[in-house]
């Protein structure tokens, strides 16, 4: 199984992520922003950094980048896709996942390790946990509080697209403790604490974070 | 176009005034340059002069001193010595390793977010331009009292600083330091430190070698941000309608500087680059210097084909720039191509700018006219040097003499337990998660070890598991009481930090703050410092890779007191043996290892009860401090150790705090019949150890000499002390933790979730 970490200028976590599908028992294939070529992966993932130096909009520049617009078709036509962070923020950009990541609420960047809930374990990327299940993974981000119209989050809510949520306090804001959103088919993903630093005990504050990439391993199998 | 002072005019016009005061030249140093090139110096050469004769650039009055650093014993671990841009170190495996720690006082006053950040970025060039990969940084921080408003002003700009350039650069920070004294109120102490890992071969120097070969300049483009008193030539000399009087702080991208260091490690992969050096302090000017006069001939660099921010600017300004996120290389013609390709690939701006020359002049064009023409080694690295009169402070007999001893003490139960409190909850005990948490600890998925452990250690191999440990420490109050012994106790300090970790200290890297050098006492303690710290070295057997002098640290005639901060690199075979700091488990047996003296002079128990410094500080035995690290490491090795933690300021009451906090273990101890001595003595070589195997603790303690006294056994949730009032967990932790946010801001409550680091990680 191939899967896709794709490098932007600024990507910071690419070496996270290819460690972490490593460990998941997958192979980790570079790619690159400005490439058309997505390798014949099977997955991607798009990691956390600083993409464009977060220049506009978090997010807002990559989601323009030319391989982007590969991952955005292939995404629509069901290849797993997990966003990290700054990959969370460049999927709302993408329009491949609804909200919006903004301004921290306290203003700082806050790194942490974060108590999150699972709330659907049925997604590509989640389903090797139990729904409910509790599990402890870094965050680390300074525009990380997720929003949406009042609407669109009972929309999520009641679609059950809401993947993760902060459990034991809430880092910076996110409207009704959003920590992280799936598509309605469950092949796209994204959230803003960090699975992939979170997959060796030396290391992470557990190996709770492992789970995101074993999953897709399941699902790309299913699919 | 305006005119432009050419050497041709220059030599024409010899009895022009020039404004050398106020770019900061004295006299006699004009006239030096003018006798070097047997005219009046150009605009442009006089600029280039200016910033490079500056104290910052040129060492002019460290130098004598830093000499003692240079003449310790070849170590067999060094691979590069002082002089390059950082030290590089054998860290085993074929595996090298460089680490600087660097001074941006200044500009953090000023500006705190930028001077911080751009703190952050030059130390990663430094270590870039060695040809390693930056793998980490650290921050050793000093601010006036915590409550002054000054502080908050400029302490959250400082954090948030360090933490913008350095997280966007997919840099981990894994620890250092945040002290508070009324002496750095006007004058606040920001020191970085990055470290970076190579293979032995990969070593890269700055240095023009070849004639034809090109320089090329890459990065950002030139503006007029960093140019301090240069904008006095500018209007007093030139364009009139020139630019205004431009900031003197520098504006950092570390978007830029992440997309050089990526560029700059596939160039040095290929091998495209014959030297490099980064353009810091001083900018274009002190970049071509030094690569010219380190190198084996001239250069010449046509000024015009330098891509600009800012079209008005002079070509003195453009020479003193100290625009960020630039670097200068030497590369061969025939790989010239390769090398703009690579930049283009990560968006990196790259001009070919200029070439290596036969000759041995430096030599500027603008537009087709000779602006400078100067022999390198002039600029570079023979500036002038002065061994400055200097004198033993005139209160240093009376400051010895004022015995902490002599200060009342707590003697109830209650009382202790107060006193203790006070300590672990003052500005300098207090818990520093506020800081902490503003930084990236977990980027790159090496950080072993990070804040509040005693060292950072990261992995650098993920197949053998070997790492380096680091740690940073300074004490500036045991150094106001004695600058030799102080400097040494730093010393001690930071490589007992490595030691529990169980890594084994390697070398040595400095950066000393103090005040202005013109004064003599200020210039007695710089020089007892360094004679401390190179004795200090020669006794523990580590190299001094590097280091950076910040001198003029004072408001008025009052100087900080001085400051010495060494950081320690330490190497450890196997990251997984490695020793935390917390206390994790019920029923272990808490030793401590070493012996406790009478010894408060200095200590932070003076300071928080009494407001008081006096004294002298706590002896200096390196020979006990070597012991403990063969101690340590040998009980790392064993893995007879469930947590280490060193004994510093604060002592063991500040010791036994953070270990019961770390993870919410508490201990019921005895600590014999003097109780304030045993919580509050800074002696010196000591750490606390928990075991489960305490006869194999003393065994191993008796084959190194290390005395080991057993002070009971952990668990329960407060903190038991025969003599002193108990003290639970929750009340230690409420106070400690609160100190911080209560001083800079409480963000929304976070109640429940858990501040990174205080979960087990195996």
């Amino acid at each position: 199984m191939r899967i896709g970490v794709v490098t932007f200028p600024g990507s910071l976590d690419d070496v996270d992520a290819a460690r972490a599908v490593r460990l998941a028992g997958a192979e980790a294939v570079a790619l690159w922003h400005a490439d058309h070529d997505l390798r014949g992966v099977d997955a991607v993932v798009l990691p956390g950094g600083f993409s464009y130096g977060d220049y506009l909009r978090a997010g807002a520049i990559a989601a323009r980048a030319p391989m982007m617009a590969d991952v955005v078709d292939r995404a629509r036509r069901g290849m797993p896709v997990l966003g990290i962070c700054n990959g969370f923020q460049v999927l709302c950009e993408a329009g491949l996942l609804p909200g919006a990541l903004t301004r921290n609420g306290h203003l700082h960047f806050r790194n942490r390790d974060q108590a999150l809930r699972v709330e659907r374990a049925d997604t590509a990327w989640t389903n090797a946990y139990e729904p409910g299940q509790e599990v402890v993974v870094p965050v680390k981000n300074g525009e990380g509080r997720y929003v949406a119209a009042p609407a669109d989050l009972d929309r999520l809510e009641g679609e059950g697209l809401v993947a993760v949520r902060y459990a034991g306090g809430n880092p910076n804001g996110s409207l009704r403790d959003i920590a992280g959103v799936s598509s309605a088919d469950g092949r796209v993903v994204g959230l803003m604490p960090h699975p992939e630093h979170a997959v060796e005990d030396l290391t992470g504050p557990s190996t709770d974070g492992l789970g995101f990439f074993t999953s897709v391993l399941t699902a790309v199998v299913a699919a | 176009m305006s005119t432009v002072d050419t050497v041709a005019h220059a030599r024409a016009t010899p009895d022009v005034e020039q404004p050398y005061g106020e770019l900061g030249l004295r006299s006699d140093e004009y006239h030096r340059i003018r006798d070097i090139l047997g005219r009046r110096p150009t605009t442009a050469e006089l600029a280039m002069y200016s910033v490079m004769w500056s104290e910052h650039c040129s060492y002019k009055s460290s130098k004598v001193h830093l000499r003692r650093f240079g003449d310790l014993p070849r170590s067999e671990a060094l691979l590069v010595g002082i002089g390059e841009n950082a030290g590089v170190v054998d860290v085993g495996d074929g595996y090298a390793v460089t680490f600087k720690v660097e001074s941006h006082n200044h500009p953090s006053y000023v500006e705190p977010y930028q001077g911080a950040a751009t703190g952050v970025g030059g130390i990663v060039r430094d270590i870039l331009t060695m040809g390693a990969r930056p793998v980490a940084v650290m921050d050793s921080l000093r601010f006036g009292r915590a409550d002054a408003p000054d502080t908050a002003r400029v302490l959250p700009g400082v954090v948030a600083g360090v933490g913008g350039y350095g997280n966007c650069l997919g840099l981990p920070n894994i620890g250092g330091e945040l002290l508070f004294d009324e002496c750095y109120a006007g004058n606040p102490l920001v020191n970085a430190l990055c470290v970076g890992v190579m293979r032995h071969e990969d070593v890269h120097l700055a240095r023009a070698e070849g004639a034809g070969n090109t320089v090329v300049l890459f990065g950002a483009r030139t503006g007029g941000d960093g140019i301090g008193g240069v904008s006095v030539l500018a209007s007093e000399t030139f364009d009139e309608h020139g630019p205004a009087k431009r900031p003197s702080v520098q504006v950092g991208d570390p978007f830029t500087e992440k997309l050089l260091i990526e560029a700059c490690l596939e160039l040095f992969a290929q091998d495209l680059v014959t030297g490099i050096q980064d353009l810091g302090g001083a900018g274009l000017s002190c970049a071509t210097s030094e690569l010219a006069s380190a190198g084996t001939g001239g250069m010449h660099v046509d000024l015009d084909r330098v891509p600009l921010r800012d079209p008005t600017l002079t070509p003195a300004e453009i020479l003193m720039s100290e625009s960020q996120e630039r670097m200068c290389a030497i590369v061969e013609p025939g790989k010239v191509e390769a090398f703009l390709a690579v930049c283009a690939r990560w968006d990196v701006l790259a001009t070919v700018v200029g070439e290596v020359t036969d000759g041995d002049r430096l030599t500027v064009d603008w537009h087709g006219q000779r602006i400078v023409d100067v022999p390198p080694r002039t600029v570079a690295h023979e500036g002038p040097v002065y061994d400055r009169p200097m004198r033993r402070p005139a209160d240093l007999d009376d400051l010895q003499a004022d015995d902490p001893a002599a200060l009342p003490r707590p003697e109830t139960p209650e009382q202790l337990a107060a006193h203790w409190l006070a300590v672990v909850a003052s500005p300098d005990g207090a818990d520093k998660t506020w800081v902490t948490e503003q930084y990236d600890r977990y980027v790159r998925g090496n950080t072993v070890l990070a804040h509040p452990d005693d060292a950072g250690l990261v992995r650098i191999d993920e197949d053998s598991s070997r790492g380096i440990a680091l740690a940073l420490d300074g004490n500036g109050r045991y150094a106001r009481l004695d600058p030799y012994a102080g400097t040494q106790l730093n010393l001690a300090e930071a490589y007992r930090n490595v030691a529990v970790s169980g890594a084994w200290p390697l070398a040595v890297t400095n950066c000393l703050n103090f005040g202005s050098p013109e004064e003599p006492e200020v210039m007695w303690q710089f020089a007892e410092a360094v004679r401390g710290l190179a004795d200090g070295c020669r006794e523990l057997g580590l190299p001094v890779t590097g280091g950076n002098v910040s001198l003029y640290n004072q408001t008025g005639d009052v100087a900080i007191n001085p400051t010495p901060v060494v950081g320690v690199l330490g190497v450890h075979d196997d990251v997984r043996r490695r020793v935390p700091t917390g206390w994790r488990a019920a029923g272990e047996t808490v030793l401590l290892l070493g012996v406790t003296r009478p010894e408060l002079g200095g200590s932070a128990w003076a300071s928080v009860a009494h407001g008081h410094l006096g004294g002298r500080p706590p002896a200096v035995d390196l020979a006990a401090e070597r012991s403990l690290g063969e101690l340590l490491a040998a009980l790392g090795r064993e893995g007879v150790v469930t947590s280490a933690h060193d004994l510093a300021d604060g002592g063991l009451a500040q010791a036994l705090a953070e270990s019961a906090l770390r993870y919410g273990t508490g201990a019921t101890l005895a600590l014999g019949e003097d109780p304030f001595t045993a919580l509050f003595s800074e002696s010196a070589a000591r750490a606390v150890v928990t075991t489960t195997d305490p006869e194999a603790v003393r065994v191993t303690a008796e084959w190194a000499g290390v005395p080991v006294t057993e002070l009971g056994t952990t668990g329960g949730d407060r903190l038991a002390v025969e003599g002193v009032a108990e003290l639970p967990l929750a009340e230690l932790r409420a106070a400690w933790s609160a100190t911080l946010p209560a001083l800079f801001g409480t963000p929304e409550a976070t109640v429940g979730s858990v501040p990174a680091g205080t979960v087990p990680t195996s």
